[in-house]
């Protein structure tokens, strides 16, 4: 039976991979990345291996027990990332919980992360290679680490499991799980300012680690190589009794889940209430921008890239206070709104079949989905491009910068409705995490990515010449000049935008259709 | 037995058909799916399409109402070329495809109400058509609530509410009544028969033969991209019922024998 489930899986991880080349290639590239990692973790930890004990002990286990939390808090931020042994699909099978949990644990273990942490866990052997003992500790003690990562995992996921059953929580969490994403550069910079501020932070650090689920089992091959084999045997058992406890833990909500599936609780509602429909004109493009608007703020998918901006924000102004880097905020935000709709027509997904059913013209289509960003990111941009410059006293730079902003919001609207209606690529599906991208396609989509943000700024060019001239000579025409540019052109460039994507798209509407239901 | 008439009949016109398939033909890589289909759906005809699962139902009505461009052949809507005027073809059809999502982060009245302003409908005419459709579908209790919060079977009745919007000439169903309760069934079979009583055309395709037999007065059996019968459901099953005739046509009936392990006693 635990055959059977390490089976499925490497059957449904192939089957992954046939679906189409380029998957294929997707597969590769994200195999080579992991490689890579490996290749590099492993080397450093035999490098590592002739440093001084007490930093071997210091490095090892603050890297370890950020593993462990890794595989704990990703599933979290991530429901439904990696659901191919989702509990759930077993209930049908009289599967004995034994070789359940057994089966689910190797399960997790095959896959990337799985393979990347085993190997770098028992790359710690070699570090300890020349203290023979810690060596033969670090083996046990790294597989005991293992399979805690892959229990703690599975536990996370079966508790929650009941919970993302209901769309309320999967939208919610698909918005607020990027909060903590956004703020790992800061955190990680305040945990190397505090390495750097003072040597002692990181050792102490890890001497509390030390004594917690997280890094125990990681200093117990340091103790080994002090000479302190009870201290080592005390971490050992704090390593395994948090396993054991964890298994159990795991397999009571497991068998509990297995009895008690996800219950999504809906009120009924009567109608009544057309939200932005009744609100924009009756046309087939007012219907359109409603629609696409309503998306915005209901879809977890859009709103995440929402959620992004305050938090752009924030971080500029802590990266270079008022004067520096915060004062490019406003284009900053235009540039990404405005190439956030160049993938609508794949977030659409197969839904977009009854614009094609009801023959919308591929104008109306275009003009809608642009009205509806330009409706609410053309008043955000005006504030944000004009409070940071307000803050910082700069109000002389005005004109340039918000011809930027304009003439880069503009463009990018333009130039995002011929996109979409020109490439479809694979993204997450309606209802699905915002995180949750289909393996494989990557490559296409980075690569539509950067030659269409290249695109972006090369048609934004003037007003991008014309305020770096600004400030250069400090010359108020230059600003004025980036103004108008920004205004005329990028309105210029925003219709054409429009026609072209919207003769694209009658030509090839159904063809457009066949691509986005590929990905399902 | 009378033979089926056959679908490519030459005296057929074009202007008295309400959907005129000739010859599509679609090929996915290796597999061709549709194999030339021909098939003439008389104007104000109940026509039930069909055939075991992976005939080309789908694909086949699909490409009859410009969701996805054949290989080969024609489709005409009352005698307007599908693929050459896409616009003026799809203004007469009214479309339930199968297996596609809905825009449903809409609540239900939202999306019928977006269908229909999505056709350059006035707002009143919506409105009022909105209501009129989600009482006769039963869902006017759960008009706010989102689509995605649907039941598999209220999803289907909604997508079929916003076919219905612009009271077309003409409707293709693809698998209507799919995971649809008894009671919302027999709503939907009313209305669709008095739908085509006025004068309307309906084609739907189904493997319920039963349902077909008794709904549909023309009927075409269609397997692995070609059509084997078609004509007036009469003509089609002869003296048997439809069941049997389909069953005779398709083939692949096993035998009973197997499976001897399953039986308990």
């Amino acid at each position: 039976m635990v055959a059977h489930l390490l089976r499925l899986k490497l059957v449904l991880l192939r089957n992954s991979f046939k679906r189409s080349t380029a998957q294929l290639i997707g597969v590769i590239l994200g195999g080579l990345y992991g490689l890579g990692i490996l290749g590099t973790l492993v080397v450093a930890l035999v490098l590592l291996g002739s440093a001084d004990v007490g930093l071997i002990r210091t490095i090892l286990v603050i890297g370890g027990s950020a593993t462990i939390l890794g595989w704990i808090v990703i599933p979290i931020a991530a429901a439904g990332i990696d659901m191919t042994l989702d509990p759930a699909r077993f209930v049908t099978f009289a599967i004995p919980m034994r070789q359940l949990l057994t089966g689910l644990v190797l399960g997790g273990l095959v896959g990337i992360p799985g393979v990347v942490t085993l190997i770098a866990s028992l790359a710690q052997v070699l570090t300890w290679i020349r203290y023979p003992a810690a060596a033969l500790t670090a083996f046990v003690c790294a597989l005991v680490a293992v399979l805690l990562c892959v229990v703690a995992s599975r536990l996370v996921t079966t508790a929650v499991s009941s919970m993302t059953g209901s769309r309320r929580f999967k939208d919610i969490n698909g918005v607020v799980a990027f909060i903590p994403l956004l703020f790992l550069g800061p955190i990680i910079g305040g945990v190397t300012a505090g390495f750097q501020s003072s040597p002692g932070f990181a050792a102490s650090l890890a001497d509390v680690l030390a004594w917690t689920p997280l890094g125990a089992l990681w200093a117990a091959p340091a103790d080994v190589a002090q000479g302190q084999a009870g201290l080592a045997v005390l971490r050992l058992l704090i390593g395994v009794a948090t396993l054991v406890l964890f298994l159990v833990l795991w397999s009571r909500s497991l068998a509990h889940a297995l009895v008690t599936p996800p219950y999504n609780a809906v009120t009924k509602r009567a109608g009544g209430n057309l939200g932005w429909l009744g609100r924009f004109p009756a046309t087939p493009a007012g219907a359109v921008a409603a629609r696409a608007l309503t998306y915005w703020l209901r879809d977890p998918r859009y709103s995440a890239s929402l959620v992004v901006i305050p938090f752009i924000g924030v971080l500029l102004f802590f990266s270079g206070g008022s004067a520096g880097a915060f004062a490019f905020l406003g284009p900053i935000t235009a540039f990404l709104l405005a190439w956030s709709i160049s993938a609508d027509i794949s977030y659409d997904n197969t839904a977009f079949s009854l614009h094609l059913s009801t023959g919308v013209s591929g104008r109306d289509d275009r003009t809608g989905r642009a009205a509806a960003l330009l409706v609410f990111s053309l008043p955000v941009t005006l504030v944000l491009t004009v409070l940071p410059l307000l803050l910082g006293g700069r109000s002389a730079d005005l004109p340039a910068l918000l011809g930027l902003s304009l003439g880069l919001l503009l463009t990018g609207t333009g130039l995002s409705s011929l996109v979409s209606a020109r490439y479809t690529y694979n993204v997450p599906l309606p209802g699905e995490s915002a995180f949750k991208t289909p393996p494989g396609t990557n490559f296409l989509m980075f690569a539509v990515q950067f030659i269409g943000w290249f695109v972006m700024l090369l048609l934004a060019l003037p007003e991008i010449v014309l305020t770096i001239v600004y400030f250069v000579t400090g010359n108020a025409a230059f600003g004025w000049a980036s103004l108008l540019a920004g205004l005329v052109l990028g309105a210029i460039l925003l219709v054409v935008g429009i026609r072209s994507g919207g003769r694209w798209y009658d030509r090839r509407a159904p063809e457009l259709l066949l691509a986005v239901s590929a990905n399902r | 037995m009378p033979p089926p008439s056959d679908a490519n009949n030459p005296e057929a016109e074009a202007g008295s058909a309400a959907l005129s398939i000739r010859g599509l033909a679609k090929r996915f890589g290796e597999k061709i799916a549709v194999d030339g289909v021909h098939l003439e759906v008389p104007s104000g005809s109940f026509y039930g399409l069909v055939g075991p699962n992976g005939a080309g139902k789908t694909t086949t009505l699909s490409m009859a109402t410009g969701l996805l461009r054949p290989d080969h052949g024609q489709a005409l809507v009352h005698g307007v070329d599908v693929w050459a005027q896409p616009l003026e073809a799809k203004k007469l059809m009214g479309i339930l495809p199968d297996g596609v999502r809905l825009f449903d982060r809409l609540t239900g009245e939202q999306l019928v109400t977006y269908a229909g302003l999505l056709r350059g409908m006035d707002r009143e005419t919506v409105q009022e058509r909105t209501g009129d459709l989600l009482r006769a579908l039963d869902l006017a209790n759960d008009a706010g609530t989102l689509v995605v919060d649907y039941s598999a079977g209220m999803t289907k009745k909604i997508a079929l509410a916003s076919a219905l919007i612009h009271a077309p000439k003409l409707l293709v169903l693809d698998e209507p009544f799919e995971s649809v309760d008894p009671v919302s069934a027999a709503n939907i079979r009313d209305i669709l028969a008095g739908y085509v009583e006025s004068g309307g055309s309906v084609i739907v395709s189904s493997h319920v033969m039963d349902l077909v037999q008794r709904m549909c007065d023309h009927v075409a059996v269609i397997a692995a991209g070609t059509v084997l019968a078609a004509g007036t459901v009469d003509e089609v099953r002869g003296d048997g019922s439809l069941e049997d005739r389909f069953v005779e046509l398709v083939g692949g009936r096993t035998t009973s024998e197997g499976l001897s392990w399953l039986r308990t006693s």
